[in-house]
């Protein structure tokens, strides 16, 4: 895409990943993009770059709009390699002797990625670079999401420059949220449930440092995605609130099957849920992708696993679920497992075992059926599915 | 000594090594550490840490 001015003297010039459908390992359907934005003023700034088989996008973007070797200074938010990994064809392009401007957790990073002796300066919390009418400052966010993180924020024009916080990975000619309407939240939430969920304390505590410093937002600019220029407060809103993890009043039931049997008791357990005015979620793990089963997870107030017991353990792909789901750390969550088994039966008390070490509260021992249902084990079902509804909507 | 992990990033700060990049002697107790040490990796404050099992 060609290079879009976004304000007096801003320019977003980064690019559109249109094919990229597995973003170390989150499914990213409707691809991505990696943006990055050029502030002109007496001095001139770039803010991130792209991944690096984008380079030469990037650098023709920013032909288009000046000579990059005018750039005084490279502005590092981040350094995971979505947005460092053209540094180096960057840096060749404006000038290796330019400071690059980054965290200190972002210094020690960058150093671990390139051997490149370039002329690092590492901002204190709150630094700030002066452009001529405009002034960057330097907003460390340590593990939002990564120890190098922060924002910068341009202070006349109250844009701030969010790393990956608030991004989405959605790929369109879209430059802004309302050019795309609610159908951006999906994707917003979908990026917080596998990127930033498991840091939600500290997202609350930032949104307060945030209000405490009185700043104020004209613009919000990820480094993925559209940019929230219609009441960006909206997003900061939603981040709250997901943060928060309240729980809406819904149970999610994830589960896999062999035999169609732990099936059946999952569509008996949430057909019961919904019956009692729940929304009831059943997800076959097969046939859905973790980072979508999380999203689901995010904003339900229960979590219900089902596992077949395999070898005298858990099914894999259930496995992978629960490693996947504990990483992201979910809060305030009712939990309870079930499965059919035939002789042995471990599956259920592992996926209780994975629930404890989350700190989730387990509603029930958990239900195990031999080898197939029957109406008594169906009745068992609908038994469970209502407590797990009572439990939701107390 | 107890060791303590950052429940944000899960650095584990080990009494007997300190933390001599900001300025801990090895040998400090984790109680020892001043109120405003913060977890050398992520920032977390010293009540985001745990004793290690
Ligand atoms: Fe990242
Ligand atoms: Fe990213
Ligand atoms: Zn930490």
């Amino acid at each position: 895409m060609r290079p879009t001015k976004i304000a007096e003297g801003i320019y977003s010039v980064g690019v559109i990943d249109w094919n990229i459908r597995d973003f170390h390992g989150y499914s990213t359907d409707r691809g991505s993009s990696y943006n990055a934005f050029l502030i002109i003023d007496e001095k001139i700034a770039l803010i991130d770059t792209v991944k690096k088989e984008f380079a030469d996008q990037l650098i023709k973007n920013i032909c288009d709009i000046i000579d990059p070797k005018k750039i005084d200074y490279l502005i590092s938010n981040h350094t995971e390699m979505d947005h460092s990994g053209s540094l180096p064809p960057v840096m060749r392009a404006i000038g290796e002797n330019k400071p690059l401007y980054c965290s200190k957790m972002g210094l020690k990073n960058i150093q671990r990625h390139f051997p490149q002796k370039w002329n690092f300066h590492a901002v204190e919390n709150g630094e700030e670079l002066c452009l001529g009418n405009k002034t960057l400052q330097f907003i460390e966010t340590k593990m939002l999401h990564w120890p190098d993180s922060m924002f910068s924020y341009l202070k006349e024009d109250k844009i701030l420059f969010s790393s990956d916080a608030f991004g989405q990975h959605y790929a369109g000619y879209e430059i802004f949220n309302d050019q795309v309407g609610e159908a951006i939240m999906p994707h917003a939430k979908k990026y917080f449930a596998n990127i930033l969920l498991l840091y939600a304390p500290r997202i609350l505590k930032l949104v307060d440092q945030i209000a405490e410093l009185g700043l104020k937002f004209e613009m919000i600019c990820p480094d993925h995605g559209v940019l929230w220029r219609n009441n960006p407060s909206e997003i900061i809103d939603a981040y709250v609130k997901w943060s928060r993890q309240e729980g809406e009043k819904k149970a999610v039931v994830v589960y896999d099957t062999m035999w169609h049997s732990t099936e059946t008791m999952a569509e008996a357990i949430s057909s019961s849920i919904a019956e009692e005015g729940v929304a009831a979620c059943p997800i076959n793990i097969r046939n859905s992708h973790r980072s979508d089963i999380v999203t689901a997870v995010l904003d339900a107030k229960a979590v219900i696993v089902g596992s077949p017991t395999l070898n005298n353990g858990l099914f894999p792909t259930v496995s992978d679920f629960l490693t996947y789901m504990k990483g992201l750390k979910p809060q305030n969550k009712i939990a309870a497992a079930f499965g059919s088994y035939g002789w042995s039966g471990e599956a259920v008390d592992l996926i209780n075992k994975e629930f404890e070490s989350m700190k989730l509260e387990i509603l029930d021992p958990g239900l195990k059926i031999q080898y197939v249902p029957d109406n008594e084990a169906m009745d068992a079902c609908f038994q469970f599915g209502k407590k797990i509804a009572k439990a939701v909507s107390r | 000594m107890d060791k303590y992990v950052c429940t944000l990033c899960g650095y584990v700060y080990d009494p007997a090594k300190g933390d001599p990049d900001n300025g801990i002697d090895p040998g400090t107790k984790f109680k020892d550490l001043p109120d405003d040490w913060q977890c050398p990796i992520c920032g977390a404050s010293k009540d985001d840490f745990e004793k290690q099992a």
